[in-house]
């Protein structure tokens, strides 16, 4: 395939990616996948199986910890993600965590808008204000909260605050999204919000969400990863993956034998 | 049986009994100062204790004699030790600051180790060997005589690891993810500390100011070796200036002026205590959870 991605589908294209948190002890050994534009890919794999550290490594937020030794590449729009800068890679990549995140000390329209204020970037305020509604309305938050946006400190339960963070993280209008186990932490009816959400979103953005949930890829995603030990078992269409599983590994995991 | 248990209840009452007892006896001599101070300070705390500044041997001589009250104040030592702390929180809490976010961001570094130890050692130093260092680096060899800055300069070192800690405890407070919500955003390291990590540990790092500050607003030793003293309201930092806790001293030196001892210890304590009071209502006003 060499260093250019022909096809038009082709969010991300990784290649031969590994990933060292100590010399020779892999968490991600030579993964090999495209990831598909407008869709939601979902990784899977027990505890330890090295899933977050490869979505990690796609916004490189991996080099928070300098120990972390990253071969191979990953290829965005035909350009290497780790031949471009960080700062930069992570605007066109969002990233949404495990326990939601919002930051304290500012109010919700500030905190939708942070990725704007924080890089520098000025805005008109009529601009802001239209990309807050749009964004919140996205995320289903604009009802809930647009009587109390410049409030700081409102009580958000942990499901409004995770869309919160997908907001924030959508409003930079990256190209993909990540999301690293982001229902984990809430309740069933907060889940089933975000799910429907992340439906919604794939029009706009392309989406890789890791989770233990076997039933949430399977009703969210129409790919599916499973890893095990760092290594990449199988990756195909989620349907044929649930169905008639080609790895034996695979089979043994959906059909709750390990992991 | 009945009886052990009775026994038993005996004992725990007579604990709690002699439990009660000791705290009494521990905060009577609290209670004590407090009620002495009030008693002989109050009367003194009057509009003109604020606005004069203190009085001189002779005032005091010749107010005795006549029966009146003693004039004066000590608005001298209330300016010049707002100068004083002033400066010295000005050159410590940016200094401090940093050095309390460098040693939370690198908390395993050789250097960090290094930077730690010696801080502790600095906290452990007594006041008046600060007094004495600024006395060689400042009064000496810059600005050539006693003056508020040197003043300055020795209260600030003393603050240095106070700010330097409650800094890095405030910012290691702060959770992670909040850090990596930054950084997954695109943002620069540099505005993820200053934007994002220290909005966020605000109420630690005023507490830890605060507290700093009250913990050096007293002191005297070092400024009797720094700043001297002044009899009048002295805004230029190369000269002796006044201050509230070396008005005590020089009020307990004079026998005419001990009445202003009262009011000044009484003031003191007050400001300490308001600045203790702030510290804590802005911890839990401010405190996000």
């Amino acid at each position: 395939m060499g260093n250019t991605i022909n096809n038009n589908n082709i969010a991300l294209h990784i290649e031969d990616l590994s990933i060292a948190y100590t010399k020779d002890k892999y968490a991600v050994k030579g993964i090999n996948a495209d990831i598909y534009k407008n869709t939601i890919t979902a990784i899977m794999g027990p505890s330890g199986c090295g899933k977050s550290t490869l979505l990690r490594a796609i916004n490189r937020m991996h080099e928070l910890y300098p120990e972390i030794k990253v071969t191979g590449n990953i290829l965005m729009k035909d350009q290497n993600i780790f031949k471009i800068n960080a700062m930069e890679v992570r605007q066109k990549i969002g990233m949404v965590f495990q326990r939601p995140n919002p930051f304290p000390s500012m109010s919700i329209y500030e905190n939708v808008l942070a990725g704007y204020s924080l890089n520098g970037i000025k805005l008109k305020k009529e601009e802001k204000d239209r990309i807050v509604q749009e964004v919140l309305e996205d995320v289903g938050l604009w009802e809930e909260v647009k009587d109390t946006l410049h409030k700081k400190r409102t009580a958000l339960s942990g499901g409004q605050q995770q869309r919160l963070c997908i907001a924030r993280s959508i409003a930079m209008k990256p190209d993909i999204l990540l999301l690293d186990e982001p229902t984990s932490a809430l309740d069933p009816i907060s889940t089933s919000k975000i799910e429907e959400l992340l439906m919604k979103l794939k029009d706009k953005f392309t989406i890789v969400i890791v989770t233990h949930n076997m039933s949430q890829a399977a009703r969210i995603s129409e790919y599916s990863m499973f890893m095990y030990l760092g290594d990449l078992i199988e990756y195909d269409l989620t349907k044929k993956m649930f169905t008639n599983p080609n790895d034996k590994r695979t089979e043994q995991y959906l059909t709750g034998k390990f992991g | 049986m009945m009886n052990k248990m009775k026994y038993r209840r005996y004992k725990d009452k007579a604990f709690l009994y002699l439990m009660f007892l000791i705290t009494i006896i521990a905060i009577t001599p609290l209670a004590s100062i407090i009620f002495e101070l009030v008693a002989k300070g109050f009367n003194q705390l009057n509009i003109s204790f604020f606005t004069e500044v203190a009085p001189t041997t002779l005032d005091s001589m010749l107010a005795k004699s006549t029966g009146n009250p003693v004039k004066g104040g000590i608005a001298n030592g209330i300016v010049g030790t707002l100068q004083i702390v002033g400066i010295a929180s000005l050159m410590a809490i940016p200094l401090g600051g940093f050095v309390g976010i460098y040693l939370a961001e690198n908390p395993n570094k050789k250097f960090s180790t290094l930077v730690s130890f010696s801080t502790d050692l600095l906290a452990g130093i007594p006041s008046i060997v600060y007094g004495i260092i600024a006395y060689a680096w400042i009064v000496i060899k810059i600005t050539d005589g006693y003056s508020g800055f040197a003043g300055s300069v020795a209260l600030s070192i003393m603050m240095l690891p106070l700010v330097i800690r409650s800094t890095e405890e405030s910012i290691k407070m702060i959770p992670a993810s909040l850090k990596e919500a930054s950084l997954a955003l695109g943002t620069s390291y540099r505005k993820t500390i200053l934007r994002v990590i220290l909005p966020s540990a605000m109420s630690g790092l005023f507490t830890g100011i605060l507290l700093s500050i009250s913990r050096v607003i007293g002191e005297t030793a070092p400024l009797i070796l720094t700043a001297l003293g002044s009899q009048v309201i002295n805004l230029d930092i190369t000269k002796p200036t006044s201050a509230i806790p070396l008005l005590i001293w020089e009020f307990y030196n004079d026998p005419y002026l001990i009445n202003m001892i009262w009011s000044s210890s009484l003031f003191l304590m007050l400001l300490v205590l308001i600045f203790n009071i702030s510290a804590k209502q802005i911890s839990k006003r401010w405190a996000i959870q």
